[in-house]
């Protein structure tokens, strides 16, 4: 493969998402960052608050389950459920960021809707506590309802949101009308009710089906549990219609022309297809999406070398290597004193590409402080040649995605050899963010 | 070697592939496993490069001297209609029950019930025999929940003890756990050399611990051949090192060789970076107590010869063999 094929070749006709345009936007309000989990959703939405605020604005960060580390660098990892803001941010604008408590968020729900005598009821109810404390949906449930709180609270210009590690990408826009649907449904109301339903005319056959229901569903579940879920119904019975309006609400927020959505992706197959999905999903709910944001990225400077012209130039140091030892000490080319094998180069490093006739090298033998220049060189090569079969195949994995959605801007950002936990870090990613592909600059 | 190999681990940490080669080398010379998917995702089917899995067992796999790989995606709602047929005869009411809504609150809103169904479904393949009394598959891999849900999602009984005192769920939930919480289960954690995966399995397997549930082997995976150290990167900082690198190269048939050794270095000085910090991520590893494995980084990424050569790498690093980290041998 050519160095033009394997360096920035198809990216050139994608749109390149802008970030610092879609930041400035007073415009933009709230940006959603969703996507496959472990591809830095978080460390994304916690760098895009940073340079928004660092480029004037007002924002705040809510984030999900963050990393200790970037939680504690933030000043978030106290859960109190309200966004603090973040000392050590440059400029005029201000950070703020908190994590979600979701139980601590649904319970704030029911005392601010339910009168206390009947709030208390709700919160020491079985079903309730186990329903809160982080049952699937739940969370993603609570991630929209903070998002409509905070915006309705209007203290900030803009709300970056990361999204719950779901089972699928696609959870948090499914969980909210599910809970949504059930807290408010039909069969809820059969649960409670049932002589009252059942007695409506042309209501035969369903009268049958429910009291077989409620029967079936009282031996499978035990006699206790139901009664726990229909005295929790009962109680939530005042709640139910603000469950769904709410959940419309934040539904409309989330296609309003303030809302931006990033999806979030790595240069690997699982994760793009993942973000495939979604864009197809975000644009059949008619919601905005502004781009792709594409973490870890590898480039290099020397992408005009290939892979295997690398390999190739490797063997020759080492032939030289070996042709060197037979001429100038003995034949015995394995034996410790004469071996001028690779220290560097590690013994379990033996790669398919690597030369059948590798002495074995003994790691334990006095390692050299400089190992001598061919070595060195060869390791180079290697580690190049390594560098650009990954390159290779993150461009296969981002012209598949690309294929599928040309239309999508991509922002990409350069592999970090290390893990962010501190503002500069994040500062570091936002400006990767912004100025785009790996190592700017560099390559063909 | 337990029975039941549940494989766990932080999203992006390749789970889903650490297991699938799992069951393959579990399978090798005559064995058969069965590979299980609890999340709806169709992870197996892309991975095998198949069609979408069923709610049926399926045979995808033919692993190396004549074993049999089998895939179920197991779906809480076809299983909850199976148990109730089963234990009920519901039949078409079944439908008039999902109509209703009842379904899908039993599968997606009643807590713990739709991980009793998951795992009470891997938990009876596990059990399963044929006529002559020989367990149907020697072994049962569970492509599980990441780390951070897998302590609730095996851990049901605790979740439907307290809400569904008695009651077949009640029963079903008991069972479950025997098998769970014995020495056929192993669960593993598959993470990476960085920091919030490891961060993360320590934290898992202190929550596993804290229940009671088996811990089996943590799983590195995409482990990158180190070639260079740092003392190497260091050496060639000085202006004369660089040039003979330039000579070097040039001698070993590349053109243009001194534009070349300033971008080879730096991306040498980032890989003694990781180098340097994968050391550290082995050493918070070992500092767990379990045995860890480690799988190499396919740089063409994971089709499917890649998980045949993953299944051959756990098979050397004497995953199968070696049963006394993994569980008890049956």
């Amino acid at each position: 493969m050519t160095s033009s094929l394997t360096y920035g070749g198809t990216l050139q006709d994608t749109p390149l998402l802008e970030i610092d345009a879609l930041l400035d936007d007073p415009g933009v309000r709230i940006v959603v960052c969703c996507g496959a989990g472990g591809v830095g959703k978080t460390t994304t939405a916690a760098a895009l608050g940073v340079r928004a605020a660092e480029r004037g604005r007002r924002a705040v960060v809510l984030t999900i389950d963050p990393a200790r580390r970037l939680a504690q660098s933030m000043g978030i990892d106290l859960l109190d459920n309200t966004p603090r803001r973040v000392d050590g941010i440059e400029g005029t604008g201000e950070l703020h960021a908190m994590m979600l408590d979701m139980k601590r968020t649904f319970d704030e729900i029911v005392e601010a809707h339910a009168d206390p005598s009947r709030a208390r009821a709700i919160l020491d109810n079985p079903f309730y506590q186990s329903l809160s404390a982080g049952f699937a949906g739940t969370q993603e449930y609570m991630a929209m309802e903070k998002l409509g709180q905070l915006r309705a609270r209007d203290e900030w210009d803009l709300i970056v949101v990361d999204t719950p590690p779901s089972r699928s990408a696609l959870d948090f826009l499914d969980a909210p009308k599910r809970l949504g649907s059930f807290l408010d449904g039909k069969f809820i109301r059969l649960l409670m009710a049932p002589a009252k339903v059942g007695g409506r005319a042309g209501m035969k056959f369903l009268n049958v089906g429910m009291s077989m229901m409620t029967g079936t569903l009282g031996k499978l579940l035990g006699g206790q549990f139901l009664r726990d879920v229909q005295t929790f119904v009962a109680a939530m019975d005042t709640m139910f219609g603000g469950f769904r309006t709410r959940a419309d609400a934040t539904y409309r927020l989330l296609q309003a022309p303030g809302t931006a959505f990033l999806v979030v992706a790595a240069p690997e197959r699982d994760a793009l297809r993942e973000a495939a999905y979604f864009v197809e999903r975000l644009a059949a709910e008619e919601m905005p999406l502004a781009g792709l944001v594409l973490n870890r990225v590898h480039g290099s400077g020397a992408a005009r070398l290939s892979a295997e012209r690398a390999l190739a130039a490797a063997e020759n140091l080492h032939e030289d290597r070996i042709v060197d030892q037979e001429t100038g000490k003995a034949a015995d080319r394995g034996s410790a004193g004469t071996s001028p094998t690779p220290s560097a180069v590690e013994p379990d490093s033996d790669d398919a590409h690597e030369p059948q006739h590798e002495p074995a090298s003994e790691p334990g033998s006095g390692r050299p402080s400089a190992p001598p220049t061919s070595q060195l060189t060869a390791g180079l090569l290697r580690l190049h040649a390594e560098r650009m079969r990954v390159l290779s195949r993150e461009q296969r994995t981002r012209d598949r995605f690309t294929a599928l959605h040309p239309e999508v801007a991509v922002a990409e950002v350069a592999a970090l050899p290390g893990d962010v936990h501190d503002l500069a870090g994040l500062r570091a990613i936002g400006e990767r963010l912004a100025n785009g592909g790996p190592q700017a600059g560099t390559g063909s | 070697m337990s029975r039941l190999q549940v494989v766990s681990g932080k999203g992006g940490t390749g789970k889903t592939t650490v297991a699938a080669a799992l069951s393959l080398a579990l399978a090798t010379e005559g064995k058969r496993t069965l590979l299980v998917e609890v999340e709806g995702r169709q992870g197996i089917a892309q991975l095998f490069e198949t069609e979408a899995l069923p709610y049926a067992e399926r045979k995808i796999a033919v692993a190396p001297g004549g074993g049999e790989v089998y895939a179920l995606a197991i779906d809480a709602e076809r299983a909850l209609l199976d148990y109730l047929q089963m234990f009920y005869k519901l039949g078409s009411a079944g439908r008039a029950l999902k109509k209703l809504g009842a379904i899908d609150f039993a599968t997606t809103i009643a807590p713990g019930v739709r991980d009793v169904l998951l795992t009470g479904k891997a938990c009876e393949a596990v059990r399963r025999r044929d006529k002559q009394g020989r367990y149907v598959y020697d072994h049962v891999v569970m492509d599980a929940p990441p780390t951070g849900r897998i302590t609730r999602f095996l851990n049901v009984n605790d979740e439907v003890a307290g809400l569904a005192k008695i009651g077949p769920i009640h029963h079903q939930a008991q069972a479950v756990m025997r098998v769970l919480k014995s020495a056929e289960t192993a669960v593993h954690l598959v993470t990476l050399l960085e920091e919030m995966p490891v961060q993360e399995t320590a934290d898992g397997i202190a929550e596993l611990r804290a229940a009671d549930l088996p811990t089996g082997a943590v799983i590195v995976n995409m482990v990158r051949p180190h070639v260079l150290d740092e003392e190497a990167v260091r050496s060639a900082g000085t202006a004369a090192r660089r040039q003979e690198i330039a000579r070097s190269l040039g001698g070993a048939g590349v053109s243009g060789a001194a534009e070349l050794v300033g971008p080879l270095l730096e991306q040498a000085a980032e890989h003694a970076q990781r180098v340097e910090l994968e050391r550290e991520q082995r050493a918070a590893l070992e500092a767990l107590g379990l045995t860890a494995y480690e799988l190499p980084l396919l740089s063409e990424g994971v089709d499917l010869a890649g998980l045949y050569q993953l299944a051959t790498e756990l098979r050397k690093l004497g995953v199968i063999g070696g049963a006394d980290d993994w569980g008890t041998a049956r």
